[in-house]
């Protein structure tokens, strides 16, 4: 091959990208490729290979010689085959996921790894048929060492942690447990039918049934989520999911390498129990050991991002080559690389979050998509390939006991694990939950790497299992994949179809709200004692060694950091409370009193409310495998953010008490009377604390204010101004301060309570200098002024002061 | 949790504590713990800005009215008496224990009381009723911004007329329970965990 220098023409490059797989096909025919595009002074046709070269101006001198004419335009194609090739692929599974998800109906269809067979099949179709020369083959190592690290490192990462720990119990035994319990159980029942002689099986050991059993059990679930989005499913039940999918891949690799080396190792005769414990002991070695190194990995990633404020764009970086790293380190001590490169990412994630830049931040989120796609592509391409050719051993036992098996295994270890796992559960999955994991095993690419990785040499009926496996994958991933979505919705029995009322609809969304602040007021404190002492030890150590300095403690700043500038500075001037984009014939109308409204103007209203109100948060962020899909909720976020920062102004510009509530004077509500020590220090404490904690305001938000007024220091203020009016109250009122709060005689049989309230003597402190004065009018000099409650005197408290007591 | 008053004060509280909110130990337990991670400058009771520390609360357009909920009459700070807001989370329990003894008073987490804690996110002059102008700034909080004044008002005067029998041109609160009758509100106010 002479050497050629790559300065095509433009439209050399263009011609084949446009024309997609048609042209691939063409141009996969040495030689077809001069019929196409060569011109005129066409290469000399002695090699059956062209070449490309340079332009026309080529010294021909030197090679004046030569028995050929120097070749003006030529083609090679075994140059770029490779990375073309795969691109080609890439690219067309791109455009297929464009296209499904332009019908908007197909994703809640069926998942999305269908659309990546058929798109495998359909290339693995266009390549046997124009008879390539060298269809691509996926070895070992690529498997192991490209493909896997993105997908399981993908899932690791984007997993939710806090319900994956709570759940973690559940997850382990289910995971493992299950894993175990179907490889073995799918293969003792497989070999008990090779033993049946009318099935032509029985050179298939004992052993190769159980390999195959472990290969066929590893699931991908994943799939199903995006499926289930709709039907909102509970958290618990996402997490097993999701879990499941985790570790399952890393616990069959697991298995699958044991076997292995077993069936290396001896014959089946010398196997003796000595080897089992062995092989009992080193599932656990290797696991805890992969974990093992993943967290230390995790750890030493995320101290090292503490010091990159400077360089932020190799953070995504780190991130990526640290958990590759971990991956690595444990494959080469025989440890569970995938269990490793999760438990990196789990740990990282935490802390990397809070360290790295917002821009690094998402572009690690994307470029993790990004590899993990390329990878599934892939692999599916190889599957695709594999489907469409002539290496089948098709043989109807095998595959209908397989399929047969595998669904009853799978039942039995669903229900016969959760039967036990509800015993210690405080919130048990129902049936209905379990029927739902049951019918979410699909089998994905994991289970045909695997079984396409099969060694020939030790298995010589390879064809018969690869075969097996591909077919137990169409099925699950085509038939379970696309009836699950139905399936789910009709065990989710849905409302009566009676439409709600105007009334019903906005107060059910308040209600939402309100029960998901609550939710969040509360946390999400456990019954289990480990997590909070986790996080205890989190907070005291290790959040001081693997977080930067200098991070705002409030979270609101660190929200509003993440607000675009430019987006609030258009909501301010397109004035918050824009025009709409509605066009409903109610807009001319001012209706009043009990004028009659139409049906119509009454749907159209209630469309109104549904489509704009917003949506309750989330706890859990639905994951879809193949996407990244924040935009709404982040919008939305933006939106009430801003929103409440323009109604704080708002009123504390007329300078009158807040929109909420009654500002009866300084009260300090006290249900109890705990004594607490020394209440002065604490509370200058918290003055301090409180107004200064974030102080890392370079430009919060942007010093472009809302009003007139000059304003600078915005989050200060908003913090402040409670304090402030309320002072101001009681200033003017000379401190006279409105004791029993009783409420109103119309609650109804609620305990009424009488408060009395503690007399606080507010002490005037001049703050410290950081804050303004002169931005009420009223306020001359003082603007923060703190105040603390006199001591508490218990005894004298305990009297009078049972406000808990029915008061009837 | 604070300097120790009296130990025996303070376990009679605490059984006041349970038996009025409901709670169980457990979970009573893990409320403190929740108050102490809360309350950031251990002073003993949490302050406004404590509550609005919780990074997953500013999501929620209803912020400001929740918050205000666990500091009636505009105090400032509140101990951890803040369950009392909490236990009318609670699920509701299947067989009404005082169903049969008219002169106790209701649990906290009675439907009727769920509700009336409902009532007061929207009744903020306290007057027992809820005018059109407070079912507007409610309806202005939880709206998107793509919608217009006018059509709100609309929205709003719809709603109120929707569920006021008597004509008052306000919902009192019989009126509101009567509007959600069908809804599930024993369902929809409770919080599993703090069951």
């Amino acid at each position: 091959m002479a050497s050629h220098l790559c300065v095509p023409p433009i439209a050399w490059n263009w011609l084949p990208l446009l024309l997609l797989l048609l042209l691939v096909v063409v141009f996969r025919f040495p030689g077809a490729a001069c019929d196409l595009n060569v011109s005129s002074n066409s290469t000399s046709h002695s090699e059956p290979k062209a070449h490309f070269a340079a332009a026309a101006a080529v010294a021909t001198t030197a090679s004046s010689e030569q028995d050929e004419r120097l070749p003006v335009f030529s083609l090679d194609y075994d140059y770029v085959q490779i990375p073309y090739e795969v691109t080609l692929w890439i690219l067309l599974a791109s455009l297929a996921k464009i296209g499904f998800h332009l019908y908007h109906k197909l994703p809640g269809l069926m998942p999305e790894s269908c659309l990546l067979i058929i798109v495998g099949a359909l290339v693995g179709g266009i390549i046997f048929g124009t008879d390539h020369k060298s269809p691509p083959v996926m070895d070992s190592s690529i498997y192991f060492l490209y493909l896997l690290p993105p997908i399981v490192l993908e899932g690791g990462y984007f997993m939710p942690t806090r319900p994956f720990f709570e759940n973690i119990g559940s997850i382990l035994w289910w995971s493992g447990m299950g894993a175990l319990l179907n490889a073995f159980g799918i293969g003792l029942s497989l070999y008990l039918i090779c033993q049946v002689k009318a099935f032509g099986l029985s050179d298939v050991n004992l052993l190769q049934n159980l390999l195959f059993g472990s290969m066929i059990s590893a699931v991908d679930p994943v799939a199903v989520l995006a499926v289930f989005e709709e039907a909102h499913v509970n958290e618990q039940l996402y997490m097993m999911i999701f879990g499941e999918a985790l570790l399952n891949d890393g616990i069959s690799v697991v298995l699958y390498n044991i076997l292995i080396a077993f069936t290396k190792m001896h014959k089946f005769e010398d196997i003796e129990p000595v080897d089992i414990l062995a092989g009992f002991a080193r599932f656990i070695v290797v696991g805890v050991g992969g974990v093992f190194f993943g967290i230390i990995f995790g750890f030493i990633s995320a101290f090292i991002t503490r010091f990159t404020q400077n360089i932020s764009a190799i953070e995504p970086l780190i991130v990526f080559m640290f958990s590759y790293l971990s991956y690595l380190a444990a494959e080469t001590l025989y440890l569970s690389g995938i269990l490793a490169i999760t438990a990196c990412a789990v740990t990282m994630k935490k802390y990397v979050e809070e360290n790295v830049s917002q821009t690094s931040y998402t572009t690690i989120k994307y470029f993790m998509k990004m590899l993990s796609s390329v990878s599934e592509t892939l692999i599916f391409i190889f599957m695709g390939v594999s489907t469409v050719g002539k290496d089948h051993e098709w043989n109807w036992a095998f595959v209908c006991f397989t399929l047969i098996f595998c669904q009853i295994w799978r039942a039995i270890s669903v229900f016969a694990l959760f039967y036990v796992s509800n015993q210690f559960r405080t919130f048990p999955f129902t049936i209905k939950d379990q029927c739902i994991i049951f019918y979410s095993g699909l089998r994905g690419a994991g289970s045909f790497s695997l079984a396409f990785l099969l060694p020939l040499s030790l298995f010589p009926r390879k064809k018969m299992f690869v075969t097996a496996t591909l077919v137990i994958i169409y099925f699950t991933v085509f038939i379970q994949g696309m009836t699950i979505g139905p399936l789910v919705r009709y065990l989710d029995v849905k409302k009566t179809n009676k439409k709600e009322s105007i009334n019903e609809e906005l107060h059910t969304r308040l209600m939402d709200h309100l029960k998901a602040g609550i939710e969040d007021v509360c946390g999400q404190w456990s019954h289990y004692q480990v997590r909070d002492k986790f996080k205890k030890f989190d907070h005291k150590y290790l959040r001081k060694i693997l977080i930067r300095e200098n991070q705002p403690k409030s979270s609101i700043v660190s929200l509003y950091k993440k607000l675009e500038m430019k987006q609030a500075i258009e909501m301010v001037e397109t004035g918050i409370l824009s025009t709409t984009a509605f066009m409903i014939p109610l807009q001319a109308q001012r209706i009043q009193g009990t004028k009659r409204l139409s049906p119509e103007d009454v749907e159209s209203m209630r469309d109104i409310l549904t489509h704009n109100m917003y949506q309750v948060r989330q706890r859990t962020l639905s994951y879809n495998k193949y996407n990244l899909r924040t935009e709404t909720s982040e919008k939305q976020a933006k939106e009430i953010l801003i929103r409440r920062q323009h109604t704080f102004r708002e009123s504390l510009r007329k300078g009158n008490s807040l929109p909420w509530g009654k500002l009866s004077g300084i009260k300090n509500i006290r249900y109890l009377s705990f004594p607490y020590s020394n209440p002065h220090s604490a509370n200058r404490e918290t003055g301090t604390g409180v107004f200064t904690d974030d102080d890392s305001s370079d430009a919060i938000f942007p010093p472009v204010t809302f009003k007139p007024h000059a304003r600078t220091g915005s989050l200060q203020e908003r913090r402040q101004q409670p304090e402030m009016i309320p002072m101001e109250r009681l200033r003017r009122g000379g401190r006279s301060l409105n004791l029993g709060g009783q409420r109103s005689a119309a609650r109804g049989d609620q305990v009424s309570r009488v408060r009395p309230p503690l007399i606080p003597k507010p002490q005037f402190h001049a703050v410290d200098e950081e804050y303004e004065s002169g931005e009420e009018e009223e306020e001359t000099r003082v603007v923060g002024p703190r105040w603390t409650a006199e001591p508490r005197n218990g005894k004298e408290y305990h009297k009078s002061h049972s406000p808990l007591l029915p008061r009837k | 949790m604070g300097s120790h008053g009296s130990h025996y004060e303070r376990e009679a509280e605490l059984d006041l504590i349970l038996e009025e909110t409901g709670f169980s130990r457990a979970n009573l337990s893990g409320l403190h713990q929740r108050f102490q991670y809360l309350d950031k400058n251990k002073n003993g009771f949490l302050s406004q800005m404590d509550l609005h520390n919780i990074k997953e609360l500013e999501r929620n357009p209803l912020t400001d009215r929740i918050i205000n909920s666990f500091f009636p009459d505009g105090g400032q700070c509140v101990d951890f008496g803040f369950v009392w807001v909490l236990a009318h989370f609670r699920p509701l329990e299947n067989e009404d224990s005082t169903a049969g003894d008219p002169q106790k008073p209701k649990p906290l987490n009675s439907q009727n009381n769920k509700l009336h804690f409902a009532f007061q996110l929207y009744d903020l002059d306290c007057d027992g009723k809820i005018s059109k102008k407070e079912m507007l700034q409610v309806l202005r909080l939880i709206v998107g911004v793509e919608v217009t004044d006018e059509q709100l008002e609309v929205i709003a005067s719809r709603t109120v007329q929707e569920a006021d029998e008597d004509g008052g041109g306000a919902v009192s609160f019989e009126e509101f329970t009567r509007s959600l009758d069908k809804m599930n509100v024993g369902h929809k106010m409770s919080i599993r965990i703090l069951k």
